[in-house]
């Protein structure tokens, strides 16, 4: 019988704000945080909306230790976002780490936890490098890579390659925390946060660790990503004049694209014995989790359809993984991109698995609040999958209004009795992966 | 404890700077070639290392089934398919009838060329760029394809296209231990029943400007550009750097069980894993090396090996060390310490050498080619040398097998591989036996 490995605490990062509370609040409200992209000029993009994290709501000052803050000029956005989540996390865990108090034994000790974070392929800054670029051109004014080779590099800052470094997520978070056990950095798109969650598990399973840090993080809020999506053919055209926040339909006929997000979550997953050593409260329990590949016969990851068998074989064999059936499931918390393709393989997977009560589950796609986080996305509907547990509540579902086949459609927050729910993602590059949540029996 | 699932390496292969083949890359590493160059891809007469170890002469278009579906692909994600289709055919796997359904894959590669910013949009007056100018300039200009290829999870995903994969499918990204820790969790994928055959390793190139820019301003590379066959010195006294490497290196992970049902024979067994992280700075190694002897720790307990005892033949237990031996003064030292710290009195009976001082750094794919250079060196009973090893550094006392090739018994290897942020992984290989 291997561990049983549970969620002792979420730390969702969105733009509703840090930690679980302000996410919740916006997702019984109904409101969605996508608006006109304000941090850059993006109105030269068809898609200029975003769900942007708010100065007002999170400045990374604010959560990293005194110690560390010289850390802070090597550190890209999406690491500002680790390191508020991994804080949010902790503290929603109720652990002391290293971060918390370096002066009293840590609730874990370090070697013995780990740290598991997906991430996106993080985009130099503009700006910075295009700073360092302008001053290597030769008399015509072109660029010209003699000059850049000398002295033209010399104006970038030393530790240039180390600020966009994915694994610089997991890096940070581990020195704050003090997380010297197994670490790895997931980088397979909207998958990454189930992945990691995946690996987390396993690693506890395989009595490597007794806790991880685990999620994923990702800001696409800047020219480089939101181009690559343009180029994807992902993302939805936000028109003038059209209020933005309602142009992201996931499972409706007019749904037309994904609209970007930043944020996404980490969670504290646990052996349950460590969580009920401690005292902690156990939010969930991971019952079960898969992942599969969608096959693929024309390029991948260029716009092209993932295939809906390996969605319902991820689904299915979570839900095998759990002992569970898909009559015991209360609830499914899909990815929701409302990019046309990947919205009908999500929704035929849900229908292959859940057959005549596909009409009648709710299915609950947050990308309309928090926009589509990528790598993070996964962990944040983790994050609120918990929350849905234990509150016994499902979220607003709002904009959908045509789902044919899915109980998808406009639905005000609501009391629901929840026992198992599934949590479902697909991915740009194919992945497929499922994990079943169930409220915690200490039995 | 030794899982109860045993895995075993079924297929291996592996495109590099010593050529993009078993056989040919085997011969250049026990005969101590460099495959250290100029750089062919960029003009880099100005870079203070305009040196290093590239991939030459290779058409992957021989590797796959329709070159057309993987045109746009990114050069890293080439290498990762002729590497892949050679530990396919090795396995044996295109005779064999598969469930797709439990086959998966997990590697890794890092970021590739970011495009260079276009200087269009640059205003100076503001020290930034206009967003509009730059959203024209970058739609109309940049590569559409070449930009998606970006995404890290690329090559795996190509792979799956190119083999049908429908099992779990990881891509992850620890810096230079990545392909080392995309193997263990393959095996661990493996051993909790999740897929019967895991397609492993990575595939890395940072052999374009800005990766060379990168680390040159983090001043990790060497810029010995008077001998630049003798650049990548791991262990001397005048070690002064790494020297890039590209290419990828792919294994074929399977359950023993898996394996003896289409009667193929294992070629080595994958023993122990361990993983760790430094937690200490993200530009340096703890300088105890307590990360890395964590890692190894945990690969020795799960391999069930007493780092400090002998075995039946009066031998230290493990009889190879592939090093991950940069050659940055930091690394060979703080590894040294590490292993002395694990393998105590032992340590200086076990040979330790370092194949980055011929084929250069092969970052995330480093740790899958050194890994297959171990099952070699077990197949051939020969360990590869550290070459440039004529000024050996007075305070790093171990067996580094320097600049010759050794005729050896090899029956169980460790190879280690640690990364940029404190990341450290370690495999354990043994020669298959029942």
């Amino acid at each position: 019988m291997s561990r049983r490995v549970v969620i002792t605490g979420t730390g969702p990062i969105s733009a509703c704000g840090l930690g679980i509370e302000p996410l919740w609040e916006a997702l019984l409200e109904g409101e969605s945080q996508i608006r006109p992209i304000a941090t850059f000029d993006a109105s030269g993009f068809t898609s200029n909306a975003g769900a942007a994290i708010k100065s007002e709501d999170f400045n990374v000052r604010d959560v990293v230790p005194k110690t560390y803050r010289k850390a802070l000029k090597v550190m890209c956005r999406d690491v500002e976002l680790a390191i508020g989540a991994a804080a949010a996390a902790v503290s929603h865990a109720d652990m002391t780490t290293k971060a918390v108090n370096a002066d009293t034994t840590p609730s874990i000790e370090p070697t013995r936890l780990g740290c598991h974070i997906g991430a996106g392929l993080i985009a130099a800054d503009l700006d910075e490098l295009t700073a360092a670029l302008s001053t290597s051109r030769n008399s015509d004014g072109q660029f010209d890579l003699s000059v850049w080779g000398q002295p033209g590099m010399g104006n970038l800052t030393p530790l240039w390659l180390l600020k966009y470094l994915p694994n610089m997520l997991a890096c940070h978070v581990t020195i704050v925390h003090d997380c010297r056990g197994p670490s790895n950095t997931i980088t397979c798109c909207e998958a990454s946060g189930l992945l990691s969650i995946g690996e987390s598990m396993r690693v506890i399973e395989r009595n490597s660790a007794e806790a991880c840090l685990t999620g994923g993080v990702e800001s696409k809020l800047n020219p480089m990503a939101l181009l690559r999506q343009h180029f994807a053919k992902r993302v939805a055209p936000t028109p003038e004049g059209e209020d933005p926040a309602s142009c992201l339909r996931p499972f409706d006929p007019m749904a037309n694209g994904t609209i970007i997000g930043e944020g996404g979550a980490l969670i504290v997953v646990e052996a349950l014995d460590s969580a009920l050593a401690r005292q902690a409260t156990v939010r969930a329990e991971i019952s079960g989790f898969a992942a599969t590949q969608s096959h693929a016969d024309e390029r991948i990851g260029l716009g092209t359809n993932p295939s809906h068998q390996e969605v319902s074989d991820a689904m299915s064999a979570a839900l095998t993984a759990a002992n569970v059936s898909p009559d015991e499931i209360d609830a499914v918390f899909p990815l929701g991109s409302s990019i046309p393709g990947v919205d009908e393989a999500e929704a035929t997977a849900i229908e292959t698995v859940f057959g005549e009560r596909t009409k009648s589950l709710p299915v609950v796609p947050l990308t309309t609040i928090t926009g589509n986080c990528g790598a993070g996305h996964s962990a944040l509907v983790v994050a609120v999958a918990t929350q849905a547990l234990e509150s016994q509540q499902l979220p607003a579902r709002i904009n959908t209004t045509n789902s044919a086949t899915l109980d998808a459609n406009v639905n005000p927050a609501c009391e629901c009795e929840l026992k198992h729910v599934l949590v479902t993602t697909c991915s740009q590059g194919g992945q497929n992966a499922a994990v079943v949540l169930s409220r915690p029996e200490m039995n | 404890m030794p899982s109860p699932t045993r895995v075993v390496i079924t297929g291996m292969g592996w495109i590099t700077p010593l050529g993009h083949d078993l056989d040919t890359v085997w011969s250049n590493l026990t005969k101590g070639a460099s495959g250290v160059r100029p750089i062919e891809r960029f003009e880099a007469k100005t870079f203070s290392t305009n040196f290093a170890a590239q991939v030459r002469d290779y058409d992957f278009t021989q590797y796959v089934k329709d070159a057309k579906r993987h045109e746009h692909a990114g050069t890293h994600t080439r290498f990762a398919l002729g590497a892949a289709r050679q530990a396919w055919s090795q396995a044996k796997l295109d005779d064999t009838s598969l469930d797709m359904r439990r086959v998966g894959a997990y590697l890794v590669l890092d970021f590739n060329n970011y495009a260079f910013a276009n200087l269009n949009a640059w205003q100076p007056e503001q020290n930034a760029i206009d967003g509009k100018i730059w959203a024209q300039a970058a739609q109309d200009r940049m590569h559409r394809f070449d930009e998606i290829e970006q995404e890290p999870i690329m090559p795996a995903a190509h792979l799956a296209m190119e083999f049908g994969v429908r099992g779990p499918v990881y891509n992850c990204l620890t810096a230079c231990a990545a392909s080392t820790q995309a193997i263990g969790e393959a095996v661990n994928i493996l051993q909790r029943g999740d897929a019967d055959i895991m397609i492993s390793g990575g595939a890395h190139t940072m052999i374009h400007e800005l990766g060379i820019t990168g680390f040159i301003r983090l001043t990790a590379l060497s810029s010995r550009t008077d001998n630049i066959e003798g650049a990548s010195r791991p262990f001397s006294r005048t070690r002064d750097g790494f020297v890039m490497g590209e290419g990828a290196g792919i294994v074929i992970l399977e359950t023993l069980e898996h394996a003896r049902q289409r009667g193929v024979e294992p070629i080595v067994e994958v023993i122990g894993y361990g993983s760790s992280a430094d937690a200490y700075r993200i530009t340096d190694i703890q300088p105890e090396g307590n990360g890395p002897a964590a890692a190894m720790g945990e690969a020795l307990g799960q391999a069930g090996l007493d780092p400090e005892g002998k075995g039946a033949d009066g031998r230290p237990p493990v009889h190879y060390i592939s090093a991950h031996g940069t050659g940055t003064k930091e690394n060979d030292s703080i590894e040294t310490r590490a292993v002395k710290k694990v393998f105590g009195d032992n340590a200086p009976a076990i040979p330790m050498s370092s194949i980055k001082s011929m084929m250069g750094h092969l970052i995330a794919a480093a740790g899958a080619v050194e890994l297959i250079t171990c099952a070699l060196a077990i197949e051939h009973q020969m360990l590869p040398p550290t070459i440039n090893l004529t000024d050996p550094d007075p305070d790093l006392d171990l067996d580094y097998v320097p600049n010759e090739a050794r005729p050896s018994e090899v029956e169980t290897c460790l190879s280690n591989s640690f990364g940029f942020g404190g990341q450290n992984d370690t495999l354990i290989i043994r020669r298959f036996s029942e």
